[in-house]
Order: C-alpha cells, then structure tokens, then sequence
C-alpha cells in the first residue's frame, strides 16, 4: 500500500514539489550567455572609445539593440536562478524566505526591465541624440 | 536526563581545504556579485539612454579610483564564472570527473579568469582611456 495520494503520485515530484525545470533552465540559459556575453564585452571593448557619442552611434545599431535586449533578458533570468537558490538555502524559515524570493523577483523584473526599455529606446532614437 | 553523546555527521571543518571546495564557493560568491553588476548595467545603459549629461554621470561613477577597482573585481567575477560555468557544463555532459581533470580545470578556470583580466584591463588602459 503506499501512502501518496492519486495527485503526487501522477506528479511524481516528491516532497520538493518541483521537477527539474530550474535545473535545466539554469543550464540553457548558461549556454545562451557564452556567446552573448562575449560578444557584449568584445564589442565594448573594440569601439575606438566610450566616449557618448562613440557608444551612442553602436548602441543605435539593429544589432545592438536586439542582441542587447536578449543579453539583458537572459540574464535577468539566470541571474533570478541564482540568486534564488541563494536565498533558498541560507534563509531557513518560510515566511522571511517568500518575502525575500518575492522582493528578487521583483528586483530583476523591475532593473531587467527598465534596462531593455532603455536599450529599445537607443536603438529606435528616442532622447537625446 | 544528561544529554547522550549521539553520532552526528560530518561537518565542514573536518574536511581538508582544497580547490575543488573553494571554486564551488567562489562560483557562488562570484555569481552573487554579478548580480550587484548587472544592476550596474542597468543604470549603464538607462544613463546611456538620458542622454549626455546622465552618461557623463555615470562615467564619474564609474571613472573614479573606487570605481575602477569595482569593475575591475567584476571584471574577473565575469570571467571566473563564465569559465568555472563551462567546466560545469562539462560535468553536466559527464566529462572531466577524474581527479587529474578536476584539478587541472579548476586551476585553468581560476588562472584563466586571473590572466584574462589583466589582459582585459591592459586593453583599456591602451585602447580606451
């Protein structure tokens, strides 16, 4: 006789009543940043300067803008995978450990967020030219 | 009733010190900073979006001493985690479990991110300052 009830065991999830889905998006989303990551910091670093005019005239490129929304969007993402499982294991009691995943759920969506309207507003030349 | 010496596990400071250890938590702490360096991004690019006098800005915030040292750190952070990452993703497929291969990757994760900051930084210095 097992003791599951019907629901867990068609779940098959076990007491973590979570599958491997933050495992595995922790990993696709690794992969993603290589390149996009590289390409950001190389692409940076081989402008023939960073002064505003220079960067302005590679941040208004297609290319930027796009490969720069996702760069931000996946590493919000990544960043939120971390951070969370930080929290997950150091802060022990429920209640205090909600309120801290909820405040960094809201912290990437709120940074990632006014980062990627900041970077479409480059690229499609809003603001000061 | 006097409390019965009762057999506990292992604890952390009965383990020798080595580099597989420490990586694993300079992979967390490390992660941890980006974190705090990814907000910096953020501000980067919505400053960069204000317009001159916003990135002129943050380009004190960042130009200073104090702010060089900071981008400097996040500078090996990006490059540590990005490698030990990779090594992950390694183990992941189920590669480089010997122990010849652990510790081989380990130091060339650890002096790769070392090298490939000064090497990073002596490009700025020489090409954008």
């Amino acid at each position: 006789m097992s003791l599951r009830s019907p629901l867990g065991k068609v779940l098959g999830m076990g007491s973590a009543k979570d599958g491997t889905g933050h495992w595995w998006a922790q990993r696709v989303t690794a992969v993603a940043l290589v390149p996009l990551t590289l390409w950001f910091v190389l692409s940076l670093l081989t402008l023939p300067g960073l002064d505003y005019d220079t960067v302005r005239a590679w941040a208004s490129l297609t290319r930027t803008g796009f490969l720069c929304s996702l760069l931000v969007a996946v590493l919000a993402y990544h960043s939120y995978l971390g951070t969370s499982v930080i929290v997950e294991d150091y802060v022990p009691s429920a209640g205090p450990k909600i309120i801290w995943l909820l405040l960094l759920r809201f912290a990437y969506v709120l940074s990632g967020g006014a980062c990627i309207f900041a970077i479409l507003r480059v690229a499609f030349g809003y603001g000061a030219a | 009733m006097p409390a019965r010496a009762r057999p506990t596990s292992p604890h952390l400071e009965i383990y020798r010190w080595q580099i597989g250890n420490s990586l694993s938590i300079l992979h967390r702490i490390t992660g941890a900073l980006l974190a705090l360096g990814l907000i910096a991004l953020c501000y980067w690019w919505v400053a960069l979006a204000g317009g001159p006098d916003s990135y002129a800005t943050a380009g004190a915030v960042f130009g200073n001493p104090l702010g060089l040292l900071v981008l400097i750190g996040w500078t090996f952070a990006f490059l540590f985690h990005l490698l030990n990452g990779v090594r992950h993703l390694f183990w992941d497929a189920g590669r480089g479990f010997e122990r010849g291969q652990r510790h081989a990757s380990g130091w060339a994760a650890v002096i790769g991110a070392a090298v490939l900051t000064l090497g990073a930084w002596l490009w700025i210095w020489r090409h954008l300052s």
